[in-house]
């Protein structure tokens, strides 16, 4: 047996695997969202219709879709930049020389991260309860009145942000402190004879080594803020008043509630067709900012 | 002529950046030290004002009826089962073929390898309802099984091992060859040990991965008999919202062990993540 002949048997349980269980069923969810699969194909499968593109249509016809697209951008939108830049601060605190016992503080930063988010996410809800939440308290003591968290159609969106801040910036936190380790000391150097101040070696140093890495941390969070679904799960089941009822969470509901498949395919192509814009408008514009 | 700064001055940048530190680790792990002291409290007690901190005669009581009314035990036994199989799962698969990919050109590999790429660009959930409707036709709805099967091979998985393998020098293989090893002898007893650091982070990756996840599980269990750890949980908090003491017992039979494989893995956990963003 020559080596070549191995590599293909050594690949071939993986490859077979992902066919069946990753590639098969996303080309056949594309061919779902063009039918009528509903209840009552499930029980005959002779009631499946072929509509074409109607479930898009309709979709797009559905106020609850502009809802839901409305919630998941406001909550990209608030809880993308919000977490980078906490993810950003801590590393560059943690990075700094005057950090004493970094490597705890690191750790318990990061915890966060590995935590199951349902269960976190019960904690949450008992911190940012109206009465006897610790978050009211706190606010309290600082003269600010009592807020409905989660209660609250304002308030629970942003709740739900801050909660998903909490839980993922440790995650960028540790690829960005890697990214500045990995920045030369030589450049600092230079900076600092040439009269440069923290600040300024801050922005013309530490910042421009780090463009690539903010672009990929960019890339990587949008797509994984895009799919929020387990924390109004948990948190607020999508309410109050359909608030943090987000795509992902439609396509749940829509799919595995009422059995409407085939439209909640619809629904996750419709995702993922806005996820792969979006990551070509992010790289497009990445490009044209480091051309300039 | 400039006078020094005082001690306490030069101090500042350091107590600053210090005190920034600890602010932001508490923020961390407040929730986490506040769920424990909940769930030593007698029944009720965190439903006060002030909030309090720590509890007052504390109690295993809210542990004892979490096992006793809601089969917690035999959630922890389902999610620790998944978690172990699926760890299991995840090496028998993916590491055999990252060692392919890096080390035995065989035609197309190359290509195959960046097509496996490019669909790191497609969510999971896409395949999320096709994937349910074929678990339902093979029969493995609601079954361990239909858990597994989905997690068994992972283009990340066989990226990481790939990255590790292409740092197994040739020389080494190649020395195995001339001895008249067969590729499957060197696969056993020259990979394998030279990857033994990779595979704890896979395997670590893997059972973290299995423990925590919460929509296919939530979409493929229906029996009460399967359910793991999040599900149960995350059912028991619509029927005991009020009883916060017993929830965070139940928030902390779910956290803990992950927490605890983490903690005394972080080294690979965190080099398995550096890898794994390195990709762009």
């Amino acid at each position: 047996m020559n080596a070549a002949r191995a590599g293909w048997i050594f690949v071939t349980p993986a490859l077979l695997a992902l066919s069946v269980f990753f590639l098969l069923p996303v080309l056949g969810g594309f061919v779902l969202s063009l039918t009528d699969f509903d209840l009552y194909t499930l029980a005959d499968v002779h009631n499946l219709r072929f509509v074409g593109l109607r479930n898009y249509v309709r979709l797009l016809e559905t106020p609850l879709f502009w809802r839901a697209l409305a919630n998941t951008v406001f909550f990209v939108v608030a809880g993308v930049p919000t977490s980078i830049a906490v993810s950003l601060a801590t590393a560059l605190l943690l990075h700094s020389r005057l950090a004493r016992w970094s490597k705890v503080f690191r750790t318990a930063l990061f915890a966060p991260v590995v935590t199951t988010l349902v269960a976190v996410a019960v904690i949450w809800m008992y911190l940012l309860h109206t009465r006897y939440g610790f978050v009211n308290y706190a606010l309290g003591l600082l003269g600010v009145p009592r807020i409905d968290w989660l209660g609250d159609p304002h308030f629970a969106m942003p709740a739900i942000a801050l909660f998903a801040v909490w839980k993922n910036f440790g995650y960028n936190m540790v690829i960005f402190l890697a990214a500045l380790q990995a920045i030369p000391e030589d450049l600092y150097e230079a900076a600092r004879i040439d009269g440069a101040t923290p600040a300024q070696q801050l922005r013309f140093v530490t910042l421009p080594a780090l463009a690539p890495t903010l672009l990929l941390v960019s890339l990587l969070t949008v797509a994984g803020y895009f799919q929020l679904f387990a924390e109004p799960y948990v948190m607020t089941q999508g309410g109050p008043l359909q608030s943090t009822t987000s795509v992902l969470y439609l396509m749940y509901e829509d799919g595995f509630q009422s059995w409407n498949l085939g439209s909640a395919s619809a629904v996750a192509f419709v995702l993922f067709f806005l996820l792969f814009l979006l990551t070509r408008l992010q790289v497009a514009l990445a490009r044209r900012w480091s051309a300039a | 002529m400039r006078r020094a700064p005082s001690p306490l001055l030069a101090l500042l940048p350091m107590l600053l950046v210090n005190g920034a530190l600890l602010t932001c680790a508490l923020a961390s792990v407040f929730p986490l030290l506040w769920m424990l002291s909940v769930s030593l409290m007698p029944p009720g007690q965190a439903s006060h004002l002030p909030p309090p901190l720590l509890p007052h005669g504390a109690t295993l009581d809210n542990y004892r009826q979490l096992f006793a009314l809601s089969g917690m035990g035999r959630s922890l036994f389902n999610s620790s089962l998944l978690a172990a199989l699926c760890t299991l799962g995840s090496l028998c698969f993916n590491v055999s073929a990252g060692y392919a990919f890096a080390k035995l050109r065989f035609r197309g590999s190359q290509r195959l390898f960046a097509a496996l790429l490019g669909a790191l660009v497609i969510p999971g959930q896409v395949a999320l309802i096709p994937l349910f409707l074929l678990l339902n036709a093979l029969g493995l709805v609601d079954t361990y099984a239909g858990v597994l099967l989905p997690s068994l091979a992972g283009v990340f998985g066989i990226f990481l091992v790939r990255q590790y393998a292409l740092s197994i020098p040739d020389e080494l293989l190649e020395a195995a060859r001339m001895d008249g090893a067969n590729e499957f002898r060197i696969f056993f007893s020259v990979v394998l040990p030279a990857l033994r650091p990779i595979l704890v982070t896979l395997g670590l990756f893997s059972f973290l991965g299995s423990w925590n996840d919460f929509l296919w599980p939530l979409i493929v269990l229906e029996r009460d008999e399967l359910r793991t750890l999040p599900l149960a949980l995350a059912s028991l908090s619509r029927e005991h919202v009020q009883d916060r003491e017993l929830m965070m017992a139940g928030s902390v039979v779910t956290l803990l062990p992950a927490l605890i494989v983490f903690l005394s893995l972080q080294r690979h956990y965190l080099a398995g993540l550096l890898a794994g963003s390195i990709k762009g």
